[in-house]
C-alpha cells in the first residue's frame, strides 16, 4: 500500500506550490464557462414559457425576457380549447389525444417486439442470426425518405380497401385509419431499434439461467416470462422511454401519413398553428401549444432522465 | 465467449434425426417462428420499399407512380441542377446547404460537446443540475424547438429587438429572414438540441477512462492540458466515431427543424435534400426526381454506417 | 452394463470438431470427475450429456435408454451450474421449486419436497431470501437444494465451486463429497481443478482438445499417467518431467540425467518396464513427482528401488507442512519435497533420494508411456 501512495506524493506538492491565485482563478473560470452555456440551453426555453403566460400586449410593447407583468393561464386555455389549426377552430386539443393514441399502441407493441426479437437473438442463437440482426438494425439508421413514397401507396391501397370493407361489412377494421396507419408505420419502423436495445440487454444475461430453466422444464415461451420478463425492468423503462419521445415528436411520418384533418398527431398540429397565417399571429398561444406538445417528453425526461440517457446512449454505441 | 457458442440450443440442424417427433420439432422451430414476423416486416417494409424506391427513380413518375421505365432521367436532370447556380436550383441549394449544415453541425457539436464533457469533470459542485440543463433539449421535437428558436431569433420579436431596447440599437441579426444565412440558424438550432447528448456520450466515456492511467500521466509529470491531449482524447476516439455516426445521421435525415424554424427560408433557401425530396414527391409532382433524391440520401448514409455496423458486428475472434 | 455410457461422441460446430469421439463409462452410484484446460471440451461434453447442446454422431445412454433427442427436462438430469444460475427474480422456495412447477407438481407436494431438501443442506433459514440476500457459499447450497429435489438419475456438476474463495472451497468439496456417500447418487463433474477431480472422482476423464487423454480411477491416473500431458497437468507440484538419456551397464538398464557443471547421474534401473530397452542410446522423458524425490531420511521404507545423488539445491521452498528444494536436472528445475524440518540450504549440495519404483518414462517424439 504505502508504496503506491509514495509516487502520488510529488504531484500533490506540485499542485499546492501552484498557489491558492491560480487555482482559484481556474476554478471561478470554469464555474463562468459552465454557467454561460447553461443560460444558451435553457434561454429558448424560457422565453417560450414565459411567452406562454403573457398578453399580447404585453409582447408587442415589452421585452422577451421579462417575467409577465400579469401573469395569465388564458393563451394555454386558448392553445388548449379554441385556437385554430388550419381551418378547424377547437384547440389541440384533439390532436394530443391523437398522439397518445398513436403512441401507446405502437410504444407497446414495439417494445415487446424488441423483447422478444432480443431473447431469440440472444439465446436462441443460429446460424445467420449475426445477419438477422445487422439487417434488422440497418433498418434504423435509413433516412425514411426512400421508404416514404411505397409506404404512402400501400397506406393509400389498404385505405380504399378499408373503404370496400366498410361498404360491404359495415366495419372497415381500422385499415385507413390514420392513426391505425401510423401505429403499424412506427412499430415496422421502430423494432430495430428496440431490438437493438433488448438484444444487448440480453446478451450480457447469462445464459445459465437459461439453461437452469430448460432443465427444469420451462417451455420458450414460459422461460421468456418467467425468467427473462422479470429481470428486464430496467431496458423496458429505456426503450419504452425512448419509442415513447421518438414516435411522440416524429413529423415526417405525421404529415406524410396524418398531415389534413382530424387525425394529426400533435408536432402536425403544433406546426399548423405556428403558420397558420391568417388573422393576427398570437404569438402566446403558439407559444402555450408549444409547450402543451413540449410537455410529455419533457416530464418523462424530467422523471426519467437517467434512463433516457441511456437509451440514446444504447442507440447510439453498437454492442 | 462459450457462451455465445453454447447457447446454440437444439437449433442446428443435425438435431433433426427421424426420431424427434412432429411437435418436438415445432419446439425447435419455435425461435425463429417468433423472430420470422418482425424480419419479415423489416425485409418487406424497409428493403422492399427501398427497391421500390429506387425503380420509381428510373419511371417518369409524375403526381401518381408510374411503372414504365423510363432510364435514369431523373438522375440526369438532378445531376444538371447540381450545377445549376444562376439561378440556383432547389437541389443545389439543398446538396450544398446540406455540406454546410452537415459540417458546421457535427464540427460545432464535437467540439462543444467535448469541452463542456471535460468542464463538468472538473469535480463541479452541482454537475446534478447542470447536466440535465445541457441534455433537455434532446427530449424536446424538432417542431417545438423549431418554434422556440423561430421565436427567439425573429427581427422584429426577438434576440435584436430585446437588445435594441436594451439600448444595442445597431444591433442587426436577421438570418432568419435572409437567404444567404438561414442555413446558419438552422446550425445554431440544431447544435443547441444536439450537443448536450454529444456532452453526455463523452463524459460517460471520459468517466469510462481507468484511474491508473490518468495517475500514471500525472507521475510523468503531465500537465492538465498535455493529459487531455495526449492520454485523453486520445482514448476518447471510439466516442468521437459514434457521435460522428449519430450525427452524420441526424444532419441527413433533419426535416422537421427545417419545416419548423423556416418553412423551408425565404424562396426555399434552407432546404434540405431531406425537404427536397418531400417536397418535389408530395407537392411538385415530380415523383420520380423526389425518389432519386431520396435514393442518393440513402446511398450517402450506406456509405456511412455500413462500414461502421460491419466493424461492429464482425464475428469477434475467439 | 454401465449406468452412463457415452460411445463416439462427436461435436463439430462449423468447421471445428469439438469433441473428437469421446468413449466414456460410470457405473451406478459413480462419481466421474471431467478434468482438464480450459477449451478442452468438457463443459462441452457435460452440456451433451444434459441435452444443452446437440451432438453430430454418437450416442448417449442414461439407465440403458439413449437420451440423444430428449430435451434436458426428459432425461431425468439435475444440473448445478457454474454460476449456480439462481432465478433473481425468485425466492430460494421459489428456485428450488421451479421446476416441480413446470412439471405442474400441486403447491402442498412440492412444499414438502422444498422442506425436505432444506433439512438436508440446512438453508431452511433462508426460504424465503432472494438470491441476491445469499452469500456465495449459501447460494451454491440453493443451487445443490435445487438439483436435489429433483431426485434425478444422475447429477451434473459444472466447475460448481470455481467462484468461491478458496476455504469455502474446500469445506464445500467435503460436503459435496459426503452428500455423494450418504446418497449414493451418481455424479458427472466438471472441474479444472485437478485436486477437485483426485479429490472427489471414483473415475477421472483427463481431457484435451476434445480427447479423453486417459480415463481410470484417480490411482490409476496419478500412478500411471498414460501420456505426459496427464502427468503434467495432474498432481500438484507437477510431476518433475526432466530429459534424460538411456544407457546399459553391464545387463541391466540405468537412466542418465545431466547435472549442470557436474558429471551426470546415473540411475540403475532394476525394474525397467519392457519397453525402456528399445530406447538404448537414446532420448527419453524421465518423470518422478517431488514426493518421489526425497531427503534419503524422509524416503519411502519400504520401496524396493531407491537411488540417492548428491544435487546442488538452488532454491528452498517452506511451505509449513513441507518444505520444497528446487534443483536443476537435464536443463530444467526439478523439485524435491522434502520433510518440514528438513535441513537444507540454498546453494548447497545435499544427497536426494529417488524412489526409482514410482519412476516413469515418456517416449519425447510421442509424448506416450514407454511401458
Amino acid at each position: 500500500m504505502s508504496t503506491v501512495a509514495t509516487p502520488a506524493r510529488p504531484t500533490a506538492s506540485r499542485q499546492a506550490s501552484g498557489g491558492m491565485n491560480v487555482k482559484l482563478v481556474n476554478r471561478i473560470v470554469i464555474y463562468g464557462l459552465l454557467a454561460l452555456f447553461a443560460l444558451f440551453y435553457l434561454m429558448p426555453l424560457f422565453v417560450m414559457l414565459v411567452t406562454s403566460f403573457k398578453t399580447m400586449d404585453e409582447i408587442q410593447n415589452g421585452n422577451m425576457l421579462s417575467l409577465p407583468k400579469a401573469p395569465t393561464f388564458d393563451p394555454w386555455l386558448k392553445a388548449w380549447g379554441e385556437t385554430c389549426v388550419g381551418l378547424t377552430c377547437a384547440g389541440i386539443k384533439g390532436y394530443f389525444w391523437n398522439s397518445i393514441k398513436m403512441v401507446v399502441p405502437a410504444v407497446i407493441i414495439s417494445t415487446l417486439l424488441g423483447a422478444l426479437n432480443g431473447y431469440v437473438l440472444t439465446k436462441w442463437r443460429f446460424r445467420g442470426a449475426t445477419l438477422v440482426f445487422g439487417l434488422m438494425l440497418f433498418a434504423c439508421f435509413i433516412p425514411f425518405q426512400s421508404v416514404l413514397l411505397p409506404m404512402a401507396t400501400i397506406l393509400g391501397s389498404v385505405g380504399r380497401f378499408g373503404v370496400t370493407l366498410q361498404n360491404s361489412i359495415g366495419t372497415s377494421l381500422g385499415l385507413g385509419n390514420s392513426t391505425v396507419n401510423l401505429v403499424f408505420v412506427h412499430v415496422v419502423y421502430g423494432i430495430g431499434f428496440t431490438t437493438l436495445f433488448f438484444r444487448n440487454y440480453y446478451e450480457a444475461f447469462p445464459t445459465e439461467l437459461v439453461k437452469a430453466a430448460q432443465v427444469d422444464g420451462a417451455s420458450f415461451f414460459q422461460i421468456f416470462r418467467r425468467i427473462m420478463l422479470p429481470n428486464s425492468m430496467p431496458i423496458f423503462v429505456v426503450t419504452v422511454i425512448y419509442q415513447f419521445t421518438n414516435i411522440w415528436n416524429d413529423f415526417l411520418f405525421a404529415s406524410a401519413y396524418a398531415g389534413t384533418g382530424d387525425s394529426m398527431p400533435m408536432t402536425v398540429a403544433l406546426n399548423n398553428v405556428v403558420n397558420t397565417s391568417t388573422g393576427v399571429v398570437e404569438y402566446n398561444v403558439n407559444m402555450a401549444a408549444a409547450m402543451i406538445a413540449a410537455l410529455p417528453t419533457l416530464l418523462v425526461y424530467v422523471l426519467a432522465g437517467r434512463y433516457f440517457v441511456r437509451g440514446l446512449m444504447a442507440g447510439a454505441v453498437k454492442g | 465467449m462459450s457462451t455465445v457458442a453454447t447457447s446454440q440450443i437444439k437449433l442446428t440442424p443435425e438435431h433433426a434425426r427421424p426420431r424427434a417427433s412432429v411437435r418436438s420439432r415445432l419446439q425447435d422451430a419455435l425461435p425463429k417462428l417468433v423472430l420470422a414476423p418482425s424480419f419479415a416486416i423489416t425485409i418487406v417494409f424497409v428493403y422492399g420499399f427501398i427497391l421500390w424506391t429506387i425503380y420509381l427513380s428510373f419511371t417518369n413518375s409524375k403526381t401518381f407512380p408510374s411503372y414504365v421505365i423510363s432510364g435514369s432521367r431523373a438522375y440526369q436532370r438532378l445531376w444538371g441542377w447540381t450545377f445549376d447556380t444562376d439561378p440556383p436550383s432547389s437541389w443545389y441549394t439543398s446538396i450544398t446547404n446540406m455540406g454546410i449544415f452537415g459540417f458546421l453541425y457535427i464540427l460545432i457539436c464535437l467540439a462543444l460537446g467535448l469541452f463542456l464533457a471535460i468542464l463538468l469533470d472538473q469535480k463541479i459542485r452541482g454537475e446534478g443540475v447542470l447536466r440535465p440543463i445541457y441534455l433537455y433539449p434532446m427530449a424536446l421535437s424538432f417542431i417545438v424547438t423549431g418554434v422556440a428558436w423561430k421565436w427567439f431569433l425573429d427581427p422584429g420579436l426577438g434576440l435584436e429587438q430585446t437588445l435594441h431596447q436594451w439600448g444595442w440599437t445597431s444591433f442587426h441579426f436577421d438570418w432568419i429572414k435572409n437567404k444567404d444565412f438561414v442555413i446558419y440558424t438552422v446550425v445554431i438550432a440544431g447544435v443547441w438540441q444536439a450537443s448536450g447528448f454529444i456532452m453526455a456520450m463523452f463524459l460517460a466515456g471520459l468517466r469510462g477512462i481507468d484511474g491508473e492511467i490518468m495517475k500514471a500521466a500525472q507521475i510523468d509529470g503531465a500537465t492538465t492540458f498535455q493529459l487531455y491531449r495526449r492520454i485523453v482524447i486520445p482514448l476518447l476516439r471510439p466516442i468521437f466515431l459514434s457521435a460522428f455516426i449519430v450525427l452524420a445521421h441526424l444532419a441527413i435525415k433533419s426535416y422537421d427543424l427545417v419545416v419548423a424554424l423556416t418553412s423551408g427560408g425565404p424562396g426555399g433557401s434552407a432546404w434540405l435534400p431531406s425537404n427536397f425530396m418531400y417536397e418535389y414527391t408530395f407537392k411538385r409532382n415530380e415523383m420520380a426526381v423526389g425518389s432519386a433524391s431520396a435514393v442518393i440520401m440513402l446511398m450517402t448514409i450506406v456509405a456511412i454506417i455500413v462500414p461502421y455496423l460491419y466493424s461492429e458486428l464482425r464475428e469477434k475472434p475467439r | 452394463m454401465a449406468f452412463l455410457e457415452i460411445d463416439g461422441l462427436r461435436k463439430r460446430f462449423g468447421q471445428i470438431e469439438i469433441l473428437k469421439g469421446i468413449d466414456v463409462e460410470l457405473e451406478k452410484g459413480g462419481f466421474l470427475v471431467l478434468v482438464g484446460p480450459s477449451g478442452c471440451g468438457k463443459s462441452t461434453l457435460l452440456n451433451t450429456i444434459a441435452g444443452l447442446e446437440t451432438i453430430t454422431s454418437g450416442e448417449i445412454r442414461i439407465d440403458g435408454r439413449a437420451v440423444n433427442d430428449l430435451h434436458p427436462s426428459k432425461r431425468d438430469i439435475a444440473m448445478v451450474f457454474q454460476s449456480y444460475a439462481l432465478y433473481p427474480n425468485m425466492t430460494v422456495a421459489g428456485n428450488i421449486s421451479f421446476g416441480m412447477e413446470m412439471r405442474g407438481v400441486p403447491a402442498d407436494e412440492r412444499q414438502k419436497a422444498i422442506d425436505k431438501v432444506a433439512k438436508v443442506l440446512q438453508i431452511g433459514h433462508l426460504l424465503q431470501r432472494k438470491p441476491s440476500q445469499l452469500s456465495g457459499g449459501q447460494r451454491q447450497r440453493v443451487a445443490m437444494g435445487r438439483a436435489l429435489v429433483r431426485d434425478p438419475k444422475l447429477f451434473l456438476f459444472d466447475e460448481p465451486l470455481s467462484n468461491l474463495d478458496a476455504k469455502l472451497r474446500v469445506d464445500m468439496r467435503i460436503e459435496i463429497k459426503r452428500l455423494h456417500a450418504t446418497t449414493g447418487t451418481t455424479i458427472v463433474y466438471v472441474t479444472h481443478d485437478q485436486i477437485e477431480a483426485m479429490t472427489l472422482a471414483t473415475k477421472i476423464a483427463v481431457m484435451r482438445d476434445g480427447e479423453v487423454q486417459q480415463f481410470g480411477t484417480p490411482a490409476e491416473i496419478y500412478n500411471n499417467p498414460s501420456n505426459l500431458f496427464v502427468a503434467d497437468f495432474m498432481g500438484s507440484p507437477a510431476m518433475n518431467l526432466i530429459p534424460a538419456t538411456v544407457a546399459t551397464s553391464g545387463n541391466a538398464l540405468s537412466v542418465v540425467l545431466q547435472r549442470e557443471a557436474r558429471e551426470p547421474i546415473s540411475l540403475p534401473m532394476a525394474n525397467a518396464p519392457a519397453g525402456l530397452s528399445a530406447f538404448q542410446g537414446k532420448p527419453i522423458i524421465f518423470g518422478v513427482r517431488p514426493e518421489s524425490l526425497t531427503d534419503p531420511e524422509g524416503a519411502e521404507r519400504n520401496a524396493s528401488n531407491i537411488a540417492t545423488a548428491d544435487l546442488h539445491i538452488e532454491v528452498v521452498e517452506p511451505a509449513g507442512s513441507d518444505t520444497f528444494a528446487v534443483t536443476n536436472l537435464g536443463g530444467k528445475g526439478v523439485v524435491a519435497r522434502l520433510r518440514a524440518d528438513a535441513n537444507i540450504q540454498p546453494g548447497t549440495s545435499t544427497p536426494l533420494a529417488f524412489n526409482l519404483t514410482k519412476a516413469v518414462f515418456f517416449d519425447p517424439a510421442t509424448e506416450n508411456r514407454i511401458r
